[in-house]
């Protein structure tokens, strides 16, 4: 069992956790993830590391309630438990293997969207903690919805915030705050490092490939195992195929297929939306999971 | 009674079970068993023992089985075998023990599975429990995996005295019996539980959700964790696909995702959480055992399944078993065809296949005849599910973050048959991980030659 320290409510939605993990709080890198499961009848989830704390061994998560799954986990307190957490998974952000001296004459662009902010925190972090300062632009639909703002100044070098609706910071896409940071300010970057919804990942690659910056994008496909067993999360790079779980998260977003990416990402939509309407409405509604799913739905 | 012939097993009938996930064979009972038994020549130069890779002493257990003492029949298989309830269910025995029996030649084989399958079952009902040793003897052994090669190589460690910890990196132990092989063929929480409980109960440690190469190295575990030696039992689990267009399209799965996701994640009930699709139209490419299985499983969701298969009836690999079993509850086969595209339809999703037929040509250096297309022979098949079972090899994990420990160029560890023995000093491996997916019964094995590979090395130390 592994207990949960504390848990909150960052926003309508957002939840984050500290859970005790010691053997994967001694051991992960910036980029990797963890698996949860909830309990005997729950599903495998796999969600970034978003900070860890070797000498307590405890791991902080992030997560948004979009399935059952996560609604269930949502309702979790301090002191409760998962029954299974695994970890750490995937490969650590390359830079962590680059030679400091290196990484510190290289300008870093960090873009986060969304609960993409969790998992961005971390690297921005560890690259602090080494002497490297970063740019970081950080995207929400809006004020509400804007997560670890405190978190990310204390590490960021300079922190740009957007909100799709302008209700905070900048109004508009943080493509256009990208734009606005190359071609109106003159800033050059060497490497940009993209996480949020595929959507985002997607436009932001289209315009650093204009930019002529190389863009490294960590993907969340559908994963059962996470350990290369599978195949489920398995993802087209640069025409290969690539299992996420082992060969990433993270890619060379200029050689993702997204829009593969994003039509294997909805496989179980319509599977995790009717068993979050078997937990809200419980038995009332009878989705046959398993049978009768045709597949084209 | 007919001599020549075995006495039948009871199963459940193709029509019922084809909507079921329980189990087909319902086993011999005790009159049925000791009846079986009877058939047995006792050969003074038994050839069926040479045929079970293990050396289980067969006509031994099969005299106290038509002696009615199960007990003693217990004692003897488990003097060579830690999964007799597993092996007895699971094995090729056509090929192995039973191919070999001289009752075969003239009329059918003693159905040693099946004897072997009553003991353990009669074993587990009247409560037959091994007994932890009084000492251990202060040696750490780390064991990597859980499935047949990591139990076994376990149990015979710690029998002998040693502390033993498992590490596995699913939330359940088991491996393969677990994740890949069906419920309908094998129940996991009576038979399997069952054998992990009797492995725990030697005295073996299992810590679940530890991913080594990951989570703690090898390295790690010798120099850290105070461990005297390692035996590495992570089989292998990295499926394969064809490389053909559309592969990736919604709708097309590794065998290995949707057995994972129904056996080990029991998506079939739905008191759990984890979602499969089904699927209305599947086809299943490949004729191994785990093509059976996914089929089955499919069959069992309610789909119509066909198994596309490049080679004959006659070179299927899957245990003939299974392939009837397939047949009866209405599997159909497509046999000496071979997909070249997956259709996909402008959503994404698997909309049929392209297929072409083949023939087999001469044999080749191997004896085996290889099949080669007819040209001008293609056709498409409407379907909106495909399985690729095309078989698996090792995975990456631990070798790429072990120093020292070799592969070779199939992926798999390097170590010497006789006792497991890798190119690193007190690392010793078996199962699939070394000789790529094989058998239950030849990891079980291996397990057993690492534990004494271990055995002897820490004694000499
Ligand atoms: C669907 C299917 C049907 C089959 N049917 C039959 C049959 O009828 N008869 C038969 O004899 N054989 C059958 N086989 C083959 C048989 O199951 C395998 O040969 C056998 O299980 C191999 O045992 P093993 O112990 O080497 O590996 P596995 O059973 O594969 O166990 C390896 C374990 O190690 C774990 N592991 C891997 N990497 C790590 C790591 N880095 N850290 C920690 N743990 C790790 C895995 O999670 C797994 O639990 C079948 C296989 C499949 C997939
Ligand atoms: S273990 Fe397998 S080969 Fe050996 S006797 Fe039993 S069924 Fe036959
Ligand atoms: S999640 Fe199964 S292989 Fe990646």
């Amino acid at each position: 069992m592994y207990r949960i320290l504390n848990a909150k409510e960052l926003t309508s939605n957002i939840y984050l956790m500290d859970v005790e993990a010691p053997r994967i709080a001694k051991s992960c890198l910036p980029g990797q993830f963890i698996i949860a499961k909830l309990d005997e009848v729950g599903e495998r989830i796999p969600l970034t590391i978003c900070d860890y704390n070797r000498e307590a061994g405890t791991i902080t998560i992030v997560f948004q309630v979009i399935g059952a799954s996560t609604e269930k986990m949502s309702a979790l307190k301090e002191g409760d438990s998962f029954r299974d957490f695994t970890g750490p998974l995937g490969m650590a952000s390359e830079f962590v293997n680059e030679d400091i001296s290196v990484l510190k004459n290289k300008k870093i662009l960090f873009v986060a969207g969304g609960v993409g902010t969790a998992p961005v925190y971390p690297q921005v972090k560890w690259l602090r903690e080494n002497g490297v300062s970063c740019d970081v632009i950080v995207g929400a639909k809006n004020k509400e919805l804007l997560i670890l703002e405190n978190e990310m100044k204390a590490v960021a070098g300079n922190l740009y915030i957007t909100t799709d609706d302008g209700s905070y910071g900048f109004k508009g896409m943080v493509t256009e705050q990208i734009k606005e940071l190359v071609n109106n300010q003159g800033n050059k970057y060497d490497v940009c490092i993209a996480i949020g919804p595929m959507i985002m990942m997607k436009f932001v690659c289209l315009l650093t490939k204009e930019l002529g910056i190389k863009t490294i994008v960590s993907l969340n496909p559908v994963m059962v195992d996470g350990t290369g067993m599978c195949g489920a999360c398995r993802v087209s790079v640069g025409g290969e195929i690539k299992f996420a779980c082992v060969d990433g998260p993270e890619f060379d977003g200029h050689l993702v297929d997204f829009d593969e990416a994003m039509k294997r990402q909805q496989m179980y939509k319509s599977e995790e939306g009717r068993a979050l309407l078997r937990l809200r409405e419980g038995d009332t509604h009878k989705g046959h999971k398993g049978k009768g799913c045709g597949g084209n739905n | 009674m007919d001599v020549l012939k075995k006495v039948p097993v009871r199963e459940q009938d193709a029509k019922v079970r084809a909507t079921n996930f329980d189990e087909v064979c319902l086993g011999y009972n005790m009159e049925e068993a000791m009846e079986e038994a009877s058939r047995c020549l006792k050969c003074n130069n038994a050839q069926c023992v040479k045929g079970c890779p293990v050396g289980i002493n067969i006509p031994e257990f099969v005299n106290k089985v038509q002696a009615g003492d199960i007990k003693a029949a217990a004692d003897v298989i488990a003097e060579a075998s830690a999964l007799p309830a597993v092996c007895g269910r699971v094995c090729p025995q056509e090929s192995q023990c039973e191919g070999k029996c001289i009752r075969g030649i003239k009329g059918e084989a003693i159905s040693i599975g099946k004897l072997e399958r009553f003991v353990a079952d009669w074993s587990r009902e009247n409560g037959v429990v091994p007994e932890k040793p009084a000492n251990t003897n202060g040696k750490k052994v780390a064991v990597i995996g859980s499935g047949p090669a990591g139990l076994t190589c376990a149990g015979d460690l710690a029998k002998l005295g040693y502390e033993v910890t498992i590490f596995e990196a699913l939330h359940k132990a088991g491996g393969v019996l677990v994740y890949g092989i069906p419920e309908f063929r094998l129940p996991k929480d009576t038979v399997v539980q069952h054998e992990i409980e009797n492995v725990k109960k030697l005295g073996v440690k299992i810590e679940t959700n530890v991913v080594v190469g990951k989570s703690v190295t090898i390295d790690e575990l010798l120099e850290e964790e105070g461990f005297d030696a390692i035996f590495v039992g992570s089989g292998a689990g990295l499926p394969r696909f064809m490389g053909i267009p559309g592969e990736n399209a919604n709708g097309v799965f590794s065998a290995n995702e949707y057995l994972t996701r129904n056996n080990l994640m029991k998506a079939f009930r739905e008191d759990y959480d984890t979602p499969i699709i089904g699927g209305k139209k599947v086809a299943v490419v490949g004729g191994g055992n785990v093509a059976m299985d996914a089929a089955r499983t499919a069959l069992r969701l309610g789909a119509e399944v066909h198994i596309i298969y490049r080679r004959s009836e006659e070179e299927l690999p899957a245990r003939v078993e299974e392939v009837h079993h397939a047949k009866e509850e209405g599997v159909i086969f497509d046999l000496l065809t071979n997909p070249t595209e997956i259709i996909v339809d402008e959503n994404g999703w698997v909309k049929g296949m392209k297929l072409i037929k083949m023939e087999l040509g001469e044999p080749d250096a191997s004896g085996r005849r290889s099949p080669v297309e007819i040209p001008d022979s293609e056709y498409e098949l409407e379907l909106d599910t495909v399985i690729m079972s095309l078989g698996t090899s090792p995975n990456p994990l631990i070798s790429s973050t072990t120093k020292g420990l070799e592969i070779n160029k199939r992926k798999c560890i390097v170590a010497e048959e006789v006792n497991g023995k890798t190119t690193k000093e007190g690392v010793y491996a078996g199962g699939d991980a070394v000789t790529g997916a094989a058998t239950v019964i030849l990891a079980m094995e291996a397990g057993k030659k690492g534990a004494k590979g271990i055995h002897e090395y820490l004694s000499s130390k």
